[in-house]
């Protein structure tokens, strides 16, 4: 057992912490968060910085790293309020482009890359609590093609994406693990209407419509109706990137909360000598470290194939939508009025590990998910 | 001890009922049920004052000599209900709710005379110069400086998390007289108008994007002395009449039942692989807890009632129900998002503007729920933060 970070791992958190610090600040913020598109010129930069390629097999340019290299990476850009979309391209993408054909990467990764290419997992579906096997969106085969219909929705950086990864049901019901099917699908292809929205963190969303899109068999990531492994896997991938991420904010949040009582004074005394106070932050400190130590167990389960792996990321993001939700709510509450405006950072973390709960499933259904998966 | 409703009372409802039915617009009735937060729109809430100040019924808490309607504590609650469950916007409380009864209690009558009416109808808009940037829980700690100056004060300092600043024409503040002595001794209460000359507002923008609260900043503004509320340097006594004044006037359980109600019908068109989310056991839990908070906290709403209606002091009672209803509001809020998923993290604030006709996205019902649960996260820092209330309650009830 060994939880020090590799020397290389190392340097990746140190430059990912500095270009935090040159890069992030709330009023830039309140900005970008506004722009539709998110602007671009960020991630043109994560790309000369090299970190587009993290996850990525050498023989296409990238860095031939994983799943604790990601963490490292965005546990450190969490302590920031730089807006990417490094989950979507990146590690939900990514993750499936690296699970697809030879062609299909050729054509594809090293354009990902070089910052020219953007991805997005529609996955989500109105009125329907997420789960993979809920998915609804159906895929009619004719032929060597598909033919979608049916409305994904929520889709974390939708509107900017060049390519969607599809997750449909070609057989079966709602419910059912088999029948499900990825695609690889043209953003732009005909039949697809896309309908942007800002997203409350600030990232940038869409409500995408299929109607009759056809889709030949070529482009589908894994065999036909046999999707829900491979989604499974990369979707843990992305789970796990989105906690590591919410671990970063976590500890901003912590961190801004203790500063403020030893300088905010009343009744004469710091505010942070206050007991309660103190009580409140203590358990914040706990709930923090907690997380942390989920992350630790869910990514390492998680790279070593460990059996109960699955059931450790599902406890993840449980943990961070509890855990979220208390120590955003306790840094509002201690910041007084000043935690409810948006000119502060405060609000805008909290706002990301609300947001973070709420995509893919939130805090009780992954809850749900570790009694089945016990 | 019984539950029974007089038929005069029941009666009372049908009344109220038929008379919202009649006179809500269209307008105000979309107003209400965008409303994230317990400040509504100022154009639609001024317009649904209007229509009640007609009737006689914009502020039935008054002494009906003042412009009250008279009714029973019962009948009062029976309003507030009925107002609730048709998703009225509530009334801007500043002046009918804050300004008017300190004037009701310790105005001279003169003031009486010159700002209630005008509270009623909606000509003078209030807002409260309370907190400072150093004073928020300890609000006696408050530096804004009004010096004595012929027949007037000249104010310097500043006033922040005032709501509604921006929309207002009168100010109710509370300004530093003496600096020596007991804090709370040398604060005095004084009206103002906020087109004096050395009056400045700085909008704030909030975490939902809105600008409700301001910061205001006087520099040497000059106010006759004629404007202050109760005797020089014991505002304190009149603010703290509001309280009693207030005392269990603010009831949260039946909003709270209203929004369940909604919310259980969201749950029952999100369809989980297993069903509807409403069927889920633990989502049920979740309810049935709030189910059962909520419950408790309409009794102990009408246990206040009920010895007010008696002519009792209901004690204790009424410093929890801040705390209840305000917590108990933000749990509700945080079901809802729950319940609604990543639906609720789809950001459209701007249609939540009255008026606005652009194209949603999502479901509708999903649209005020993110708006909602952070605009709640205030409730329990404003108005005396939760921590300050219990304070109270373990000081003065206690006996801590």
């Amino acid at each position: 057992m060994n939880f020090q970070l590799s020397e290389e791992q190392q340097m990746l958190a140190d430059s990912a912490k500095r270009f935090v610090r040159d890069n992030s600040d709330v009023e830039t913020h309140r900005q970008n968060k506004k722009l539709m598109p998110l602007d671009t010129a960020t991630w043109q930069k994560l790309a000369e910085l090299g970190w587009l390629a993290v996850p990525f097999e050498e023989e296409h340019g990238g860095m031939g790293m994983g799943p604790l290299e990601t963490m490292v990476l965005l546990e450190a850009l969490g302590e920031g309020l730089i807006m990417s979309p490094y989950i979507a391209t990146v590690v939900l993408g990514g993750g499936f482009l690296r699970r697809a054909e030879a062609a299909q990467q050729a054509e594809t990764i090293p354009a990902l890359i070089e910052g020219r290419l953007q991805l997005a997992f529609a996955a989500e579906e109105y009125e329907r609590v997420f789960s993979l096997e809920n998915t609804a969106l159906q895929a009619t085969v004719k032929g060597d093609n598909v033919v979608l219909n049916g409305t994904k929705a929520s889709v974390m950086n939708g509107d900017q994406a060049d390519l969607l990864v599809v997750l449909a049901r070609t057989a079966g019901q709602p419910g059912d693990k088999d029948g499900l099917s990825l695609f690889l699908v043209d953003a732009n292809a005909e039949g697809i209407a896309r309908v942007p929205h800002r997203m409350v963190d600030g990232r940038q969303g869409a409500e995408i419509r299929f109607s009759d899109v056809t889709v030949p068999g070529a482009a589908r990531i894994g065999e036909l109706n046999k999707g829900y492994d491979v989604a499974k896997a990369v979707l843990h991938e992305g789970l796990l990137a989105l906690s590591a991420e919410s671990v970063g904010s976590m500890s901003v949040l912590l961190n801004d909360t203790v500063e403020y009582t030893k300088t905010r004074k009343q009744f004469g005394l710091a505010i942070g000598k206050f007991q309660v106070l103190q009580f409140r932050m203590a358990d914040m400190f706990i709930a923090m470290e907690q997380t942390r130590s989920l992350l630790l167990a869910s990514t390492l389960k998680y790279v070593e194939g460990h059996e109960d792996a699955d059931k450790a990321v599902y406890a993840m993001k449980a943990q961070l939508g509890r855990a979220g939700r208390k120590i955003g709510q306790e840094a509002i509450q201690i910041h007084g009025g000043m935690g409810m405006t948006d000119e502060l950072g405060v609000g805008h973390f909290v706002k990301r590990l609300t947001a973070a709960d709420g995509l893919f499933g939130n805090a009780d259904m992954h809850l749900r998910a570790m009694v089945q998966a016990a | 001890m019984d539950l029974q409703v007089p038929e005069q009372e029941a009666s009372f409802r049908d009344e109220v009922r038929t008379f919202l039915e009649e006179s809500l617009t269209d307008e105000i009735r979309e107003a209400g049920k965008m409303v994230t937060s317990v400040f509504s729109p100022v154009k639609e809430a001024m317009a649904w004052q209007t229509i009640l100040n007609n009737k006689g019924w914009a502020a039935p808490h008054w002494p009906k000599e003042f412009g009250g309607t008279g009714w029973s504590v019962t009948q009062r609650a029976i309003f507030a209900e009925e107002l609730v469950r048709a998703e009225t916007p509530p009334l801007v409380p500043m002046g009918l709710h804050m300004c008017g009864p300190c004037l009701i209690g310790c105005g001279t009558e003169e003031q009486q005379k010159a700002y209630l009416p005008k509270i009623l109808s909606g000509e003078h808009f209030w807002c409260q110069g309370y907190s400072e940037p150093g004073a928020g829980s300890d609000l006696a700690s408050l530096k804004t400086f009004a010096e004595k100056d012929g027949d007037d004060y000249i104010i310097n300092g500043t006033k922040i998390w005032t709501t509604y600043a921006h929309y207002a024409n009168k100010m109710f503040a509370l300004v530093r007289t003496r600096k020596d002595g007991k804090p709370q001794q040398g604060i005095t209460f004084l009206l103002l108008d906020m087109d004096l000359p050395g009056i400045s507002i700085e909008p704030i923008v909030g975490l939902d994007e809105v600008t409700e609260q301001c910061q205001v900043f006087f520099d040497n503004v000059r106010v006759p002395q004629k404007n202050r509320v109760g005797e020089e340097n014991d505002g304190w006594t009149v603010a703290k009449y509001l309280l009693t004044f207030e005392r269990g006037g603010q009831e949260y359980a039946p909003g709270l039942h209203v929004q369940l109600e909604k919310i259980k019908v969201m749950a029952s068109k999100q369809q989980t692989a297993f069903g509807a989310l409403l069927d889920d056991p633990v989502w049920q839990h979740k309810l049935a807890q709030l189910e059962a908070d909520v419950l408790a906290l309409e009794f102990t709403e009408m246990r206040i009632k009920s010895a007010l209606s008696a002519g009792k002091d209901p004690g204790a009672l009424s410093s929890m129900t801040k705390i209840l209803g305000t917590e108990l509001l933000q749990k509700v809020t945080e079901l809802r998002i729950e319940t609604l998923g990543a639906q609720a993290t789809i950001w459209q604030p701007q249609a939540l503007v009255p008026g606005d006709d652009q194209p949603i996205t999502g479901p509708e019902y999903a649209l005020t729920a993110m708006p909602h649960y952070l605009n709640s996260r205030a409730c329990s820092i404003y108005g005396g933060s939760n921590e300050v209330q219990r304070g109270i309650i373990a000081k003065a009830v206690l006996g801590l």
